[in-house]
């Protein structure tokens, strides 16, 4: 009875229903003001200004080698935690995920105390190397990478766990040796998992303020990624701050939609 | 692939402990011949089975096939020397497996087992250690619910083996393509798993097993997951393949038809153990254990033979068809029984006072569950069941021919 079907409406109680209707409310208003401020007029011309390119181009390099690195450690990090078996793996679990709740600006500052030109490894690689990280590009990628690989390890974790271990029994049986089964397998199956991760990942880095700030500083065209530049241009041109804010909100807009496409379209 | 290496077969004693669980098992394969492990869920059969494949180690005993040594742990079959030894606690903590706590059971069945590595005929000089991973050993495994890679269509599926075992990727999936429609599925190489039926999943993973020409092919519960109707189908698609199989093959399965109509062999196990082996004829017409007799439908008693009657602890005394002496089994099908309401004359029979305990239709008769000196099943039409007008908790007299009753030495 289709029709019968159609005319049934699903009553939602209304304890649920006003504040569910004010909370979006308070999610998209704010996008919509950004939007109605714009200058939109001015737009096209402000946009090719040199400063807000290089930090554009900056915030996209440096998010972007955040996550590959984070891809290149956080995997093997991931496989560790949820198919090794060694003592203290639940302490581990807990260690790395300590920048995910953590203040970023203690990350910078913990960054700046061991890579510092004083600090732990920092005042060895000055020396016998004669390499120094705060203050560069360098360091936002580090600050970027410090705040966003937990989020990729514990994507990655959660669907290596919910992954059937055997499939890779299976591979084994026919002669496919351990790494072999982890590219061939494992890898493949829990694709979904590490794409989702590596989203949110450079997502978050995109966004990264605090450990940044702390850690690299605010130079134009070096260490300034675009949510510094955001907040340097409201203090002195709130126009420059919107039309930032705009380029940062439709970056992350088209990464999620084209992504979105792709996972929809995986069998 | 290692023509140097005798075809021997399978020759292998699988000890596996897990505290509260041991497996004893001795099984010999011969290239060409088809064994199956027949026997209750938890009785072990799987755990054989992945311990072939190297999915799981041996605590004690040996594994070779066609002359080559796979597993052979160390200090194979001193359980409690092996408990202390620091090689072998690394191993069981690789394995993921504590050593558990039941120490005093493992002394008792290590002692009952001095030395189950010593094999008759096995040179003195043979390697102490061995451990072949899955990967190189010249197997394949049919996986109950199949595994086939769900990223992998069915032809990259039945060429991942040959692909890993050095083949080239052209000559990989033409030899794969091969095995798809030597299983009757050409048309479906570009299929996801997801995309095939169950019996057509089954097809692709046994062609995938076969595809690396295993010296030993393994099957777990090759046909448990399947529907009656491509149960019935696949099961004659499976023997085809298991005769044309060259290498040794070993079916576990909990189901005696798939078992009598896939295996030269039968290997009953029970809790860990070989209770009986032999042909289905054997097995079926002899059985040794209630599971079998339960199995095949028949009653079966345990006790001791003298002249043609069989004592059974319980007191009771059966007439059988044949003399026999000392420990014996005595059978008799449930169409055998004969009830009646009264006692009936006549002389080489046993008869006995029994309570019905149940009565249910089975098949095309009614099936009659009697208590009394002998517990027993009894078949009866369903004339002489409304005949009788039997229920639950009426006596009645049962009768079976001496010459219905066959005894065999237990």
């Amino acid at each position: 009875m289709p029709a019968q079907r159609t005319r049934r409406r699903r009553r939602v109680p209304a304890a649920l229903l006003a504040p569910a209707v004010l909370g979006l409310a308070f999610l998209i208003l704010p996008l919509a003001g950004l939007l109605i401020r714009a200058p939109w007029a001015e737009l096209p011309a402000r946009l090719a200004e040199p400063e807000m390119l290089a930090a554009l181009r900056l915030s996209l390099v440096t998010a972007t080698s955040a996550t590959a690195l984070s891809l290149f450690f956080g995997v093997p990090i991931a496989w560790l935690l949820a198919r090794g078996d060694f003592p203290g793996r639940s302490l581990l679990r807990a260690l790395v995920t300590v920048p995910l709740v953590l203040p970023p600006v203690v990350g910078g500052v913990a960054l700046l105390l061991v890579f510092g030109r004083s600090g732990l490894i920092g005042a060895w690689l000055h020396e016998r190397f004669d390499v120094t990280i705060p203050f560069t590009t360098t360091a936002v990628v580090l600050a970027m990478t410090f705040v966003s690989m937990p989020f990729l390890i514990v994507s990655v974790e959660g669907s290596l766990r919910g992954a059937d271990a055997r499939f890779e029994e299976a591979a084994a049986t026919l002669g496919a040796g351990r790494w072999t089964v982890f590219t061939h397998v494992t890898l493949p199956m829990i694709a979904p998992g590490v794409l989702a991760g590596a989203v949110l990942c450079w997502a978050r880095a995109l966004g990264e303020f605090g450990a940044t700030i702390t850690f690299a500083g605010n130079f134009p065209g070096r260490t300034q990624t675009m949510p510094l530049a955001v907040y340097l241009a409201l203090q002195t041109d709130l126009e420059a701050a919107i039309v930032l804010s705009l380029l940062l909100l439709a970056v992350s807009v088209v990464v999620l939609a084209s992504l979105r496409d792709r996972w929809t379209a995986a069998p | 692939m290692n023509t140097e290496s005798p075809n021997t077969g399978l020759d292998a004693h699988l000890v596996v402990d897990r505290g509260e669980f041991r497996l004893d098992l001795r099984l010999r394969v011969a290239p060409g011949e088809t064994v199956a492990l027949l026997g209750p869920n938890g009785a072990g059969k799987t755990t054989a089975l992945r311990a072939l494949a190297g999915l799981e180690s041996l605590s004690a005993g040996r594994i070779a096939l066609n002359g080559t040594l796979l597993d052979r742990p160390k200090n194979g079959g001193e359980i409690d020397r092996a408990e202390l030894g620091p090689e072998n606690q690394n191993r069981s903590a690789a394995t993921g497996r504590g050593t558990g706590p039941n120490t005093a059971a493992r002394r008792r069945s290590g002692a009952l087992n001095t030395d189950p590595n010593r094999e008759p005929g096995e040179p003195a000089d043979g390697p102490r250690y061995r451990w072949v991973p899955p990967e190189h050993r010249r197997i394949g495994v049919v996986f109950q619910d199949y595994l086939l890679f769900p990223h992998l269509n069915a032809l990259d599926n039945v060429a991942f083996g040959p692909r890993r075992r050095g083949t080239g990727r052209a000559e990989a999936r033409s030899l794969a393509a091969d095995w798809l429609a030597r299983v009757g599925l050409s048309d479906f190489t570009r299929r996801r798993p997801a995309q095939l039926s169950g019996g057509q999943a089954q097809r692709v993973a046994l062609a995938r097993a076969l595809a690396t020409d295993p010296a030993l092919l393994l099957l777990d519960e090759p046909l448990a997951a399947l529907d009656a109707r491509t149960r019935l189908d696949t099961r004659v698609e499976l023997h085809r393949h298991l005769a044309g199989h060259s290498g040794a093959a070993v079916l576990v399965t909990h189901d005696p038809v798939d078992a009598l109509m896939l295996a030269d062999r039968l290997v009953v196990v029970e809790d860990g153990r070989a209770v009986q082996e032999g042909d289905g004829e054997s097995i079926t017409a002899r059985p040794r254990t209630d599971y079998i007799a339960r199995l095949v439908g028949l009653n079966l008693y345990r006790g001791r033979g003298s002249g043609s009657a069989v004592r059974l602890p319980s007191g009771t005394t059966l007439q059988t068809g044949e003399p026999l002496e000392g420990e014996a089994f005595a059978a008799f099908a449930p169409s055998a029984v004969s009830l009646f309401r009264e006692r009936p004359d006549g002389s080489p029979r046993n008869t006995w006072r029994a309570t019905v305990s149940g009565v249910h239709r089975h098949g095309d008769h009614i099936r009659v569950q009697l208590e009394g000196p002998l517990r027993a099943a009894a078949d009866v039409t369903p004339a002489a069941a409304a005949h009788l007008r039997l229920e639950p908790g009426q006596t009645v007299w049962a009768a079976v021919k001496a010459s219905e009753i066959r005894s065999y030495p237990a």
